[in-house]
């Protein structure tokens, strides 16, 4: 890079004539060091504010792991914990199921389907998506789409409760209200949908045009070129996308806390009126009351969730990071 | 039927083997009203059950003739444009009924009273969000004096001064981690420092604020990061090559010329928090009274008061509701507007990059 050069050049050792020594101490030069020093200050002020936020978080998760079960307000932590990291994965997973083929289906869309002139306002309408707050998603869940939902619910159980594996997923009865986690799930899918979108269509987008092109001249039909030139080259794009929206899905409080009714339980009953809360849900809606070591255990649960999201997202970075080295297919 | 007549045409014509230009269309409408027939006759009609078995339906016919008429390969092509298509559709349903939803609900209560009452004394019906919305201005506003300088000098310093260093490494990686802190753990964050620093149990409008600057922070370093790179580097050599320092260079040539995205990245930044509710729900709080001191004692912001609005309701419950909504309406006005805002600006003053 060119400006490293230039910096490289001024601070060499071997222009020693009295102009440029002075030069160099002058003030102008001060003026550098400080820019400089505030520049990498706050970069490493991101540093310490993150080993902070871990530290905080670990510390006061301590007391809830060491202390006597019959002390805390929640009883004994993993007990406690499990559930809902149990309602946390399940709820993220179901909104993974719903999200990822109809983003994907959507990028495709934007990226090759549209008409040229309307792609870029039809991505804006999906990034519309992105810019609704999260309790408003929780009033339309809570208030449209889970009445909405409710007759299909009864007809799922109604006709597959009995089966034997489909049994699992949608016995009755059914939530008088529709506020159970498959509704949950399905706002989560609404709230990650844009960003899987947006990234798929960046990675869609940066398909070699030599690739589509010599597909299409060997007389592939449009989704044969899809299959054979863009979704070989955006999978590993793809796939993180669809991490960092499952890391957005783990983490999402308001739109369980709102729609999902919840219960401090195990089970894959998609229907009924007990369901496992999440962990960013339960600390929504317990906090207010919590008190004493209370408050250190949520934290703690607080702390399972990040390293949750932690390990989802580095992941998907890794995976990003990989795939920049060998993308010079063009 | 379209099979005999395509297929009565001599071979030679260039339309042999392919259906009509508008089959899809004709055989959309018809699979539409025989399965709306069909459900009729059982009792099951309703709009949602029309829809989704009509277009099952129209999927399999239109799979059927393509593949008798045309050819498995463009059949299977004709399926993927439909589900596509039809995906996308799926996809507005929620966003128009969810707009049309705040819409019509919040407009109830979207009066004089609504901004200029807070909800002090306030039992039934009247009150108002001004208290919240005073709230949400002061909370975003100290979150975004913290995040802008600490996210802009970043951005400098990964863009103009370590471009490969190990510490740039380190501080890209860990921006991209911190992307990732789900909101309700930034608010943990932001309490448990109050709690250690002011004792336990301490809402304040400062601490949302320290909340929203970690969820702020990331973003705005990716954007302006964004942004400079945008900058040629020949403007930099110019100014270098004229003998101007290295920090005038940055102050006077980089950051006027990539001023616009920086503004967007920021405006941007600022509606993705503004409607964050989880991390302000545990650090603020929620008040009834109006509260312009960040430093002391609960303060209401918009989305924590449109949540308890609805969450916790009294009685009678309708006014609480049509308040929740109008809240919801305010808040949703304010982040379009704000992207709005922000697209306008890059579009309007978006350096020309050549591309």
């Amino acid at each position: 890079m060119s400006t490293t050069d230039a910096e490289a050049t001024t601070s060499q050792p071997n222009d020693t004539t009295d102009d440029l020594t002075s030069l160099r101490h002058s003030r102008r030069r001060f003026g550098d060091k400080v820019f400089k020093g505030i520049s990498s200050g706050s970069g490493t002020l991101i540093l310490v504010i993150l080993a902070a936020v871990a530290t905080f978080l670990v510390g006061l998760s301590i007391p809830a792991l060491t202390a006597d079960a019959e002390d805390l307000q929640y009883g004994e932590f993993w007990s406690y914990a499990l559930p809902f990291a149990f309602g946390t994965v399940w709820a993220a997973t179901l909104a993974m199921v719903f999200a990822v083929p109809v983003a994907i289906g959507i990028a495709l869309f934007i990226s090759h389907y549209a008409p040229r002139r309307l792609a870029q306002g039809l991505g804006y309408i999906i990034d519309l998506l992105a810019a609704v707050p999260s309790v408003v998603f929780g009033l339309w869940g809570i208030n449209t789409l889970a009445p909405m939902m409710r007759p299909l619910y009864v007809w799922l159980a109604d006709n597959f409760g009995e089966l034997p594996v489909l049994g699992w997923f949608f016995t009755g009865p059914v939530s008088g209200t529709g506020r159970t986690i498959l509704t949950a799930a399905l706002v989560l899918a609404v709230m990650v949908l844009p960003i899987i979108t947006a990234i798929s269509r960046e990675v869609f987008l940066q398909t070699p045009r030599l690739h589509e092109e010599a597909s299409l001249a060997l007389g592939a039909t449009r989704w044969e070129m899809i299959r054979q030139a863009v979704l070989p080259f955006g999978t590993p794009g793809i796939v993180s996308a669809c991490m960092l929206g499952l890391g957005r899905a783990l983490g999402e409080t308001m739109a369980i806390a709102m729609v999902l009714s919840p219960a401090a339980v195990i089970h894959f009953e998609l229907l009924t009126s007990s369901n496992p809360n999440t962990i960013a849900g339960n600390i929504a809606l317990a906090f207010p009351e919590a008190f004493g070591l209370g408050i250190n255990q949520l934290i703690a649960t607080g702390l399972v969730l990040f390293i949750i999201t932690l390990a989802v997202n580095m992941t998907a970075r890794w995976v990003l990071s990989r795939r920049k080295e060998f993308s010079g297919a063009n | 039927m379209s099979v005999t007549t395509s297929s009565s045409l001599p071979s030679e014509a260039l339309t042999a083997g392919q259906l009509p230009k508008h089959t899809a269309i004709a055989m959309l409408v018809v699979a539409v009203a025989i399965t709306a027939g069909v459900l009729a006759l059982f009792g099951a009609a309703g709009p949602a059950s029309i829809i989704i078995v009509g277009a099952l339906l129209f999927l399999v016919a239109m799979f059927a003739l393509s593949g008798a008429v045309e050819g498995i390969r463009k059949a299977k092509d004709r399926m993927a444009r439909y589900v596509v298509t039809g995906f996308f559709i799926i996809a507005l349903f929620p966003l128009v009924s969810l707009i049309w939803q705040t819409i019509a609900k919040g407009l109830e209560r979207m009066d004089a009273q609504f901004f200029s009452y807070s909800m002090r004394n306030v039992i039934g019906e009247g009150g108002g969000a001004v208290h919240a919305i005073w709230g949400t201005l002061i909370v975003t506003g100290i979150a975004g004096l913290i995040s802008v300088p600490i996210g802009l000098f970043t951005a400098i310093y990964l863009v103009e001064y370590s471009g490969r260093g190990r510490l740039a490494a380190a501080i890209r990686f860990f921006v991209d981690v911190m992307t990732g802190i789900p909101s309700i753990v930034a608010g943990l964050f932001a309490y448990t420092l109050f709690s250690f620093v002011f004792g336990p149990g301490t809402n304040s409008g400062f601490a949302g604020a320290i909340a929203l600057s970690v969820l702020m922070i990331p973003t705005v370093v990716r954007s302006v990061e964004e942004m400079l790179r945008l900058v040629p580097n020949e403007l930099r050599e110019a100014s270098y090559a004229l003998g101007v320092p290295k920090w005038r260079t940055i102050a006077k040539v980089v950051l006027p010329t990539a001023l616009a995205g920086i503004v967007t990245g920021v405006v941007l930044s600022v509606a993705r928090v503004i409607g964050e509710t989880a991390p302000l729900l545990v650090t603020a709080g929620i008040t009834s009274s109006l509260n312009v001191n960040p430093f002391a004692d609960p303060m209401a912001t918009l989305p924590v008061f449109v949540y308890y609005q609805y969450i916790t309701p009294g009685v009678p419950q309708d006014p609480f509701y049509a308040r929740a909504w109008a809240g919801a309406l305010t808040l949703i006005l304010i982040v379009m507007g704000l992207n709005a805002i922000g697209r306008l600006i890059a579009w309007k003053f978006a350096p020309k990059t050549g591309r």
